[in-house]
């Protein structure tokens, strides 16, 4: 029996439930023995220049080592996204001027940690303040400038559509409903906080211990930042505590770590403080957009257009290309005659943007299914009824979307109609009459989105080493790179299908930039259908060798050979209790590894459909998640416990985003939400458990069928669950709420839309 | 200052300044570095090890607040000092798929020894309820709280269709705590 | 994020803890739980000298019976209060109230006295204890008094307590199992309040009603109280509680949401306190 499709329970588990995972604050190896302990001073201010430093006293404190301020820091400035405005350059310890609350101005380094934090009080920074900038539009007008030699707040050109749709763009269509939509920012907020550590070796070379979700492209730019060739930098990932993209690449402070080290000549370590975290980690989303949908009554959509503001933050990450996914998205799931989209990017003083589960899908998700179901609402259409008659039909496929995106395979309608009757759709609307007739206070709202993703868009290849050793162990090196995501147990089993050899002696290791040179580490729910086909196709190959070999030593020609499975050995085919080799034994002959690399070329497009259904309390505002019904398509499922596991995480995420979470600056840049306590993570008691659908659509860009599904669940629910709760107050006279739906929001709604009614 | 203090099973005594948080004796001074700190704010319950046998947050918790008493980690659970599952509780995490990252993990695995060892008869809002200290970001708590009820002898699949569909809310309410609740 | 060093003293005696406050006067606070101070000491948002941890005096963990009142020391954990029998029988809106405080780990370390002490307008006790119109019983090494809670707080975490004064005893009337309500409404389960809203019946059969977070101390809805004493219906009633107050503004809420808000639960909690 195949291992292919069953519930194994994680190999990592045992080590994570006793000891505990080793994070990079909970490495005690002998080459961070005597490191000093690095506390970053930050500017309390969103916006000013920097008059002067003093450190004398702080140097003084107790454990005092060193203090470095941007004066003696020589790492230049780093354009920390290649496409910005070449003026947005980032200090790696700022001098002149500080550009959002959070930067780093000055390192202390001491023996103790505790020592750290009463050192880096003393650390006397005279401050000009100058007016932030937050509100990205007013930063689009160029008032107020980050850098003034920038000239411009406005952080690149290559989102900009070529030319203007014509005017007559809607002309044919019976309706046309437009509006703005805030997809607000928030924070990933893994719950380990960023960390790194680094050391120099006797030979030049450094190694930095650190938490990122991919190893070898964060070796390479530190690499670049210290301009260092990439081969002297050695990086290794200790376990890693949730990333959610917010740790993808490397951030500057692992250079400075690094750099910090070399100056003091011995190891030093950082880990930030969750106050820390949430200044210094870069934010998801943060996006507004201006949603126009046309069509006519019977529900035909003709057309659609969507306006993206996206805001960088103060210095431009990641999250400067990430409207290309919005706009490539924009038409989700739907077959749109016309779909026009631009984006335009802002600095502003605020924590740069980077990706967040979903990186800039989720936001055309949001924007695609608000639209339907404002335009639904407008022609008095039921909206799942409108999605089904718009989506792109299973003859489609492959489909070239306006959007420019080739989907693969999908049956959009029918993952509608199965979350639908899951969820008994007629019942649900039939109990939303009822309470609405009888004016109940608490409200029933029935949410529908249908999606559409991209997985493994980032980088198509990536590569897998399988050894089998003398003792029947096998080694599994991968350049993903799991934190989380159960890639132990995932790999191994895909090793154990192909090689007949149990998952239990099946170890997988990643994240080793010397044991593993090259890999694009796990983002963009990338990892199975790159990274775990490279496994697939590496123990493949392996077999193909070993049956090379063992054609000698069985005396017979390769193609009368086979894996036996059940035993992990060569035999002859059809010849039972004929001579066998294990590939144990053939490994004890000569070396028995293959290296394969794999190239997708092209990304996946798994897709779904999800039901929400939440009550309001008119009355108060409060809304509540009560069911949420999920099917998520992502080809061939691997492992159900990990695929499940993975879904209710992104749902968890993607109702976070809908009720409770938001990044909040005054208008001074100030963070209000800056701590636990202020932002809003959801617990066990603010969710429901979930409903999950199961439909498996196979991808023919790999072998294996397979698709990502990290993402899939965030990008689903959102939209589901906030539609949900305009519904339930739709017939008050709401027809939109911005994200996230708190009671205040949702009772201003409803206290509004009964203020203009009785007018 | 001098403190003792009994963990898990073995008298511990160090030389603490005595703003020494609880989590950081733990960690630095004894090496034991399950328990994690995740905020700042005692919100998130990463650092969650039983004091006296009664969960409590340890980054919120003096070194010499616990001068005296007895601490209990996850390496303390039994079979962990050998690196087996030897505890209902993270035997019931792995069969779940409880965890993913691992970082909320062992202090969500002491906050739910000490929540069914003060109400072994949970239902899923118990859990739920109980668990409100203990942030997770990666497993939207689903099979969290499978583990805890399988741990607390329940049946993960019928108290979750039980509170599927009876109508009580699930979710943080507007906690009515009036008589009229039970 | 850990705190400025401070010097740490753990008296095992009511007296010992007050000769150290009177020897260290402004320069020591208090620490029962923690749960309240150590947060702020670790965000370096206070930065007290000294450190007086009464966590270990015996003598202030009681929940007792006492003529017509219920005296609870000031040491007593909200775990002890939300499992009491004699409360659950005597006074059962405190330990309904208590086990909406925080979360369980919260409520293994932090105390009825030290969440009085703290005065936060945003927190369930204090306005539940003046719901009850309790008594504050605070020690010196002047001697002994008696404080109303109606007469205890000045503004936002302000009291009329003097630096070298322990609270040490909680006095609440017997007001029974039943006749009471909480209503409380947070974002998240373990949230503070946005609003809550505590009613409890007094002897007399007068409903009291304690207010959470609408103002700079908790407050009592007196408008609504008076409108119920002349006989209004409970919905005429409760649409006058937020005469007086002037909530807070933040993320959670507008002061006219608020004042909105308090109006439903001030209902709500009657309704249910009326059984």
């Amino acid at each position: 029996m195949s291992i292919l499709g069953t519930r194994v329970v994680r190999t990592e588990d045992p080590v994570f439930l006793t000891r505990g995972a080793t994070y990079t604050d909970d490495l005690t190896d002998e080459r961070l023995t005597g490191a000093l302990h690095v506390t970053l001073v930050r500017s309390p201010l969103a916006h000013a220049t920097i008059n002067s430093i003093d450190v004398e006293e702080a140097r003084n404190a107790p454990g005092v080592v060193a203090v470095f301020t941007g004066a003696d820091c020589d790492i230049a400035p780093a354009l920390l996204f290649p496409a910005a405005n070449k003026a947005m350059l980032r200090p790696f310890l700022a001098t002149d001027r500080v550009r959002y609350v959070g930067e780093a101005v000055a390192a202390v380094l001491t023996e103790e940690a505790y020592q750290g934090e009463d050192a880096a009080d003393l650390v006397d920074v005279d401050y000009e303040p100058l007016d932030a900038v937050v509100d990205m539009k007013e930063a689009l007008k160029d008032e107020v400038l980050l850098f003034p030699e920038a000239g411009t707040n406005s952080v690149t050109a290559m989102h900009l559509a070529k030319e203007e749709p014509g005017d007559d763009f809607f002309a044919d269509c019976e309706v046309v409903v437009s509006r703005e939509i805030v997809n607000q920012r928030v924070a990933a907020a893994p719950l380990e906080t960023r960390a790194a550590s680094a050391y120099w070796g006797e030979d030049g070379r450094c190694t930095i211990f650190c938490s990122t979700q991919n190893a070898q492209s964060a070796r390479d730019e530190v690499a670049g930042w210290l301009g260092m060739d990439a081969k002297d930098l050695r990086l290794i990932l200790p376990d890693v505590g949730g990333g959610f993209g917010a740790k993808i690449g490397a951030d500057p402070e692992f250079a400075l770590v690094a750099w910090l080290s070399k100056k003091v000549g011995r190891p030093v370590r950082w880990n930030e403080s969750r106050s820390e975290n949430m200044t210094g980690m870069v934010q998801g989303r943060a996006q507004l957009q201006t949603i126009t949908i046309g069509g006519d009554r019977d529900g035909t959509v003709k057309a659609y257009r969507l306006d993206v503001v996206a805001d960088a933050g103060a210095y431009p990450r990641l999250g400067v290309a990430l409207p290309m996914f919005t706009r490539m998205m924009a038409p989700g799931t739907y077959d749109i005659p016309k779909v026009w989209s631009t984006a335009q990017v802002v600095a502003t003083n605020t924590t740069s943007t980077a990706a967040y589960r979903g990186a800039g899908r989720p936001e055309a998700t949001q924007a695609i299914e608000r639209a339907m179901d404002l335009f639904a609402d407008e022609i008095g259409m039921d909206p799942a009824e409108l999605r089904k008659k718009n989506v792109i039909k299973p003859e489609q496929f492959p489909f070239t979307t306006k959007g420019g995106a080739e989907y693969d395979s999908g049956e959009y309608a029918k993952a509608i109609d199965l979350a639908c009757q899951a969820a008994d759709y007629e019942g649900l609307r039939a109990e939303q009459a009822r309470r609405r007739e009888r004016g109940d206070a608490l409200q029933l709202g029935i949410g529908v989105s249908s999606y559409v993703e991209i997985t493994g868009g980032g980088a198509f290849v990536e590569n897998a080493t399988v050894q089998v050793h003398p003792d029947g162990t096998v080694t599994v090196l991968t350049g993903t790179s799991p934190h989380g995501q159960g890639h132990a147990t995932a790999w191994a089993m895909l090793a154990s299908e192909e090689l007949g050899i149990p998952v239990e002696k099946i170890t997988v290791k990643h994240g080793d930039t010397d044991l593993i040179p090259t890999g694009a580490g796990t983002m963009g729910s990338r990892s199975l259908q790159t990274g775990g086909v490279a496994v697939h196709n590496a123990a493949v190959e392996l077999v193909e060798l070993a049956k090379q070999r063992a054609a000698d030593v069985l005396e017979a020609s390769v193609g009368d050979l086979e894996l036996d499975k059940a035993t992990g050995s060569i035999v002859v085919k059809g010849a039972p209790g004929a001579k066998s080799v294990s590939l144990a034994d053939l490994a004890g002959t000569e070396e028995l590894k293959v290296f394969h690399e794999w190239d997708a070329k092209k990304p996946t497009f798994p897709f779904g459909a999800h039901v929400a259904v939440v009550e309001v309390d008119v009355e108060s505002g409060k809304a509540t998640v009560e069911r949420i019904w999920a099917l998520d398509d992502a080809g061939p499922i691997l492992n159900p416990l990990i695929f499940d596991g993975q879904r209710h995480g992104g749902i968890a995420q993607g109702i976070a985003q809908a009720m409770l979470e938001e990044v909040v600056f005054d208008s001074e840049g100030q963070p209000l939400t800056a701590t636990f306590a202020d932002y809003g993570i959801p617990s066990a008691a603010e969710l429901p458990s979930f409903d999950l659908v199961n439909m498996e659509t196979p991808t023919t860009i790999n072998s294996m069928g397979f698709k990502g599904v990290g993402e899939a669940g965030t990008i689903g629910s959102c939209p589901a669950v906030h539609n949900a709760v305009i519904d339930a107050v739709s017939h008050l006279g709401v027809s939109h709420i911005d994200m996230p739906l708190t009671p205040v929001r949702v009772w201003t709604a409803i206290h509004e839309a009964q203020k203009e009614s009785a007018k | 200052m001098k403190v003792e203090i009994t963990v898990n099973g073995e008298h511990t005594s160090h030389d603490v300044e005595p703003r020494t948080l609880l989590a950081h004796y733990l960690r630095e001074n004894l090496g034991l570095k399950a328990t994690n700190i995740g905020c700042d704010t005692t919100s998130c319950g990463a650092c969650t090890v039983l004091v006296d046998g009664e969960a409590v947050k340890s980054c919120t918790v003096l070194a010499v607040q616990a001068d005296q008493q007895s601490v209990t980690t996850m390496e303390g659970l039994e079979g962990a000092a050998q690196g087996e599952l030897g505890h209902p509780v993270t035997r019931a995490f792995r069969q779940e798929h409880g965890l993913q990252c691992g970082f909320c993990t062992p202090g969500m695995v002491m906050a739910a020894v000490s929540l069914i060892d003060e109400n072994p008869d949970l239902t899923e809002k118990d859990v739920r309820e109980g668990l409100e200290g203990n942030l997770c970001r990666c497993t939207g708590y689903h099979n969290i709280v499978r583990a805890v009820l399988v741990a607390a002898g329940k049946d993960p699949d019928a108290a979750q269709a039980a509170e599927a569909v009876s109508g009580e809310r699930t979710t943080a309410p507007g906690f009515s705590t009036g008589e009229g609740d039970k | 994020m850990i705190p400025v060093g401070f010097d740490y003293q753990r008296p095992e005696s009511v007296d010992a803890a007050l000769a150290l406050l009177a020897e260290h006067g402004d320069d020591a606070t208090v620490l029962a739980g923690g749960h309240s101070l150590l947060p702020v000491m670790k965000l370096r948002l206070a930065a007290p000298e000294v450190v007086i941890d009464i966590g270990r005096v015996a003598e202030l963990n009681y929940i007792r019976v006492d003529g017509d009142e219920i005296a609870i020391g000031a040491g007593t954990r909200y775990r002890d209060i939300v499992i009491s029998d004699v409360l659950a029988k005597e006074c059962a809106l405190l330990p309904a109230v208590t086990r909406t405080v925080g979360d369980p780990q919260v409520r293994h370390r932090g105390t009825l006295g030290g969440a009085l002490a703290h005065g936060d307008p945003a927190g369930d006790l204090p306005a539940a204890i003046l719901a009850l119109e309790g008594t504050i019983v605070l020690r010196s090494p002047r001697g002994e008094r008696k404080v109303p809670i109606t007469e205890f707080y000045t503004g936002v975490f302000s009291s009329v307590k003097e630096p070298d004064e322990l609270i040490v005893e909680i006095r609440v009337p017997r007001t029974g199992s039943t006749g009471w309500a909480y209503e409380k409404f947070t974002r998240r389960s373990n949230d503070w309040a946005i609003v809550a809203v505590a009613v409890v019946t007094a002897a007399d059969g007068a409903r009291r009603i304690g207010l959470v977070n609408m103002g700079s101390t908790p407050l009592r809805a007196k408008a609504t109280e008076a409108a119920l004493a002349e006989g209004k219906s409970i919905e005429e009633a409760a649409a006058l509680a937020a005469e007086g107050t002037e909530p807070p503004a933040d993320n959670a809420g507008t002061p006219e949401y608020r004042r909105h808000l308090v109006t439903v639960l001030t209902r709500r909690a009657l309704q249910t306190a009326a059984g």
